[in-house]
């Protein structure tokens, strides 16, 4: 038994290094790609002619802003200018509306850390809860134990639970 | 039938506050004993079912002001200020049909009229529970009175146009509108949010009256349900229709109106969740309470977020000046269900704690708090830009990319969920049971994830790549997870009962409905996340084409046949007729046609996309218009992998809440069929078939 469990737990060792590997491997090889910058860029800004739209997506022939925009945009990659440069640039013409979503300057910050810190706070205080409530469950009693009329009766009480608990619908 | 309309909206009115005030008074004189105490010269048995009776007969005032509406839509009549902003003589049958709600006092009626149908069908069930019953339909009143009274005095529908002289021809409508699924996303979307209101008078019914046990629930599971149903194809029709009319290649813009039908969607679906705890274990009392109160008053939020202009939106023919309205029954929804929750919170005392961090019950809760947790993200991002012009003066900007980073992954930990939370035990797991359970769904995982960086995949890259290669790889683990489920349950029932593994299934899904529902509604929901990510891959190309001219999209050519114009009563078009090659070879028997329509009547135009959907991506074609430039159509393509799996998937979870809405087969009929078991295989059946929800 003894030797079964050590082949398969041998097997699975195996297995996970495996996938470690090719994971390491595949990992490793090719890292960055320089010609999606535009569509990256881009993504962060919204078209000014008023249609609530990204600057990608505004797809309104003969938009007044949109050619200028993506003039811009393509100029600043083309010279060079590194991405908070370009995106300066267009909040400097534009105002901060050109952004499509806020900086991580000042009260913006806040857009970004209050999900994950509500998030967080809610989990946190979550797990000790729920580890306090289980710390709390009493502790369960020996099966040749003499049974008393109220142990009897919390027996009948606790069947009733689990027929209710088991119960398919 | 201007008057005939203003009139049954104001018999509505008084009918509603009928219900509302003897109810109020007849359930305050049940409370106290009043039966016995000689105080009320009238039974307040008898009030209440008089007020009952006001409630149905004001559904039927409504359903008259609401035929009215549709009539004067049909018969042109003009004289009526809302026909003349949303139709025309020359517009279609259907959209005339749709014309009701394309408006504020339209849509505020329909939703009126859903509500008055709603409390219809709850006030002649009655009988399931009497005075329950009288509460819900009290409350439900209560919120009829704030609809009507808006309708009556605020936005009426059938205010007569100024001046008095009626014009030959109305102003037609919004051509975004006159799409077929414009004619049924309005109506489901309401239905679902409207729907959320029943649960909402029994909670807080039940908790008004400190009603024993946990029958409440039971009432209007199938309500919530129904309800949930109903809104997830509203939100989902909506994606289709954006996909297909916008034109910029997307179906999700994080718009505000989108984020306001998410929301309650959000905390509906953690209710629907939450409820089982109450159910099997007495436990989560306050918090249900809360989730269904939140549901509701999220439905409230998002009427007001679009009708009082608080934020910009492409529904901006929504917006007009009733949000105050809407914030002063927000508050007093607030108010009233803040003060029935102090004066009964000890009614809510929990039977039961939780009592193990890896347990169904815990994995409930968990799903909860990333449900509440993207309701949240999903607020904050839709009032931040209100709140940082109220802090620092500027409007700023909360679009997809905001929500990308912050939305994403909080989804992706709820796709994980989705699968684990199957896998735990109530009560709590051993971690055999957890190896046993999790070794599959975990190999499924890996195999995936280091398929699809094998075959070319690079996470490193690109956040949006690194999300899509987590769900693909979360997708496979929890329908691993799910499979395995069925296909145990099943293959007990198969060696009970020799019968082939189908029927089996067929038999374990009919033995628990509910369960194995659900774990349908989790496949279809898994589906969905697989279209969701191929949306990190979509391409796109842009050209003026003309005739002969052809344009590269992935392995696709797409050549201009001709350029043509046509016109009809209702609209002018512009359209290209695209033939679509792969390698040479020709893909579609018809050409692909794009087109661009100007309405007559308001010269507004409309896009009409051309799109060749199969189960690995879309050719998704707009024709944008005519290059000021050269004259010649400009033509976007757009190559969108695994669209269609969303609305395959979106069919699989209506399908699973159908299935979990059937009652399931009683234990002595489930067992007709099954023959004497094989020694050694009681033990088995009993843990694969019996596990509950």
């Amino acid at each position: 038994m003894l030797l079964r469990n050590w082949n398969l737990r041998s097997k699975f060792m195996r297995s996970a290094q495996a996938l470690l590997v090719a994971a390491v491997v595949c990992f490793s090889l090719d890292a960055t790609d320089t010609g999606g910058r535009f569509n990256d860029v881009g993504r962060k800004l919204m078209c000014t002619c008023g249609c609530a739209q990204s600057l990608l997506g505004c797809d309104h022939v003969g938009c007044p802003n949109r050619g200028g925009e993506m003039d811009e945009l393509r100029d600043g990659i083309a010279n060079g200018q590194s991405d908070a440069v370009i995106l300066d640039g267009f909040v400097a013409r534009w105002g901060a509306t050109v952004l499509g979503a806020p900086t991580t300057k000042g009260f913006d910050l806040v857009a970004w850390i209050m999900p994950f810190a509500v998030a967080a706070i809610a989990l946190i205080g979550t797990i000790l809860l729920v580890r306090n409530w289980a710390k709390s469950q009493p502790q369960a009693a020996l099966a040749n134990a003499p049974v008393s009329p109220a142990q009897a009766e919390a027996a009948e009480t606790m069947r009733e639970r689990i027929r209710r608990e088991t119960e398919t619908d | 039938m201007a008057a005939f309309g203003s009139f049954a909206l104001l018999i509505g009115l008084a009918l509603a506050a009928y219900n509302l005030f003897a109810g109020g008074i007849a359930l305050r004189l049940l409370a106290v004993g009043g039966t016995n105490s000689g105080a009320s010269r009238v039974s307040p048995e008898r009030l209440a079912e008089t007020a009952r009776r006001a409630g149905i007969a004001s559904f039927v005032a409504v359903t008259a002001a609401a035929f009215a509406l549709i009539w004067s839509v049909f018969h042109n009549d003009f004289s009526i200020e809302y026909i003349v902003e949303h139709s025309n003589i020359a517009l279609p049958s259907p959209y005339k049909f749709a014309a009701m709600w394309s408006g504020q006092e339209g849509s505020l009626l329909l939703w009126a009229w859903l509500l008055a149908a709603y409390g219809f069908v709850l006030r002649l069930r009655h009988k399931t529970d009497v005075k329950l019953h009288a509460y819900a339909g009290t409350i439900l009143a209560g919120v009829q009175v704030f609809f009507l009274t808006l309708l009556n005095f605020k936005v009426p529908p059938f205010a007569l146009v100024r001046g008095g002289i009626a014009p030959a021809d109305g102003n037609g409508l919004n051509p975004l509108l006159q799409y077929p699924e414009m004619v049924i996303h309005p109506p489901m979307l309401y239905l679902g949010y409207v729907g959320f209101t029943v649960p909402f008078a029994f909670a807080l019914g039940a908790l008004m009256m400190r009603y024993p046990g946990e029958k409440w629930i039971h009432i209007t599971r199938r309500w919530t349900m129904m309800t949930w149903m109903f809104l997830t194809i509203g939100i989902f029709l909506g994606m289709h229709w954006a996909y297909a009319v916008l034109g910029w290649g997307g179906y999700w813009g994080w718009d505000p109106v989108e984020n306001a039908s998410l929301m309650p969607w959000l905390t509906g679906t953690a209710f629907l969740h939450s409820v089982m705890m109450q159910e099997k274990r007495g436990m989560m009392k306050s918090w249900n309470v809360w989730l269904i109160f939140s549901t509701f008053m999220l439905s409230i939020l998002g009427t007001l977020l679009t009708r009082a202009g608080l934020v910009s939106s492409v529904h901006a023919f929504a917006q007009s000046s009733i949000g105050g309205w809407f914030v002063t029954f927000l508050v007093i929804v607030a108010a009233v269900c803040i003060f029935t929750y102090f004066l009964q919170r000890d009614h809510l005392k929990t039977e039961h704690h939780l009592e193990s961090l890896v347990s169904r019950e815990s994995s409930f809760l968990f799903n909860n708090l990333v449900l509440l947790a993207a309701c949240f993200t999903i607020l904050w991002g839709t009032l931040f830009p209100v709140l940082s012009e109220y802090v620092e003066g500027v409007k700023k900007t909360v679009s997809g990319e905001y929500y990308r980073h912050v939305a994403i992954p909080i989804g992706v930990f709820l796709l994980l969920l989705t699968g684990v939370g199957p896998l735990l035990a109530w009560r709590a797991s051993s971690f055999r049971s957890l190896r046993r359970n999790f070794v599959l769904p975990g190999i499924a995982f890996a195999a995936t994830a280091v398929a699809l960086i094998a075959i070319g995949l690079k996470p490193w890259a690109d956040e949006a790549v690194f999300y899509s290669l987590m769900t693909f790889s979360l997708a496979a683990a929890v329908a691993t997870a799910i499979s395995s489920e069925f296909l145990r349950g099943a293959g007990v029932i198969h060696r009970q009962t020799g019968k082939n593994l189908f029927a089996s299934m067929i038999l374990l899904i009919r033995r628990s409905t509910r369960r194995y529902g659900g774990y349908i509604v989790h496949l279809g929901l898994v589906v969905i996340f697989i279209g969701f990510a191929g949306m990190a891959f979509n391409r796109s190309a842009e050209k003026a084409m003309g005739v002969g001219d052809s344009m590269e999209i992935g392995p696709y050519t797409l050549t201009n046949l001709g350029n043509t114009q046509e016109s009809n009563p209702n609209y002018d078009s512009e359209y290209s007729l695209i033939d679509v090659y792969d390698h040479g070879k020709k893909v579609l028997d018809q050409p692909m046609a794009p087109e661009k329509r100007v309405y007559a009547v308001n010269g507004q135009p409309q896009t009409m996309v051309a799109n060749h959907s199969t189960l690995r991506w879309d050719l998704y074609v707009v024709y944008e218009g005519q290059d000021t430039a050269t004259g010649l159509p400009m033509i976007k393509a757009f190559l969108n992998p695994l669209v269609a799996w969303i609305w395959i998937g979106l069919s699989i979870v209506v399908f699973g809440t159908l299935v979990a809405m059937v009652p399931s087969l009683s234990p002595a009929r489930a067992t007709v069929a099954a023959t004497a078991p094989k020694p050694g295989q009681i033990p088995a059946a009993a843990v694969a078939t019996g596990g509950g929800d």
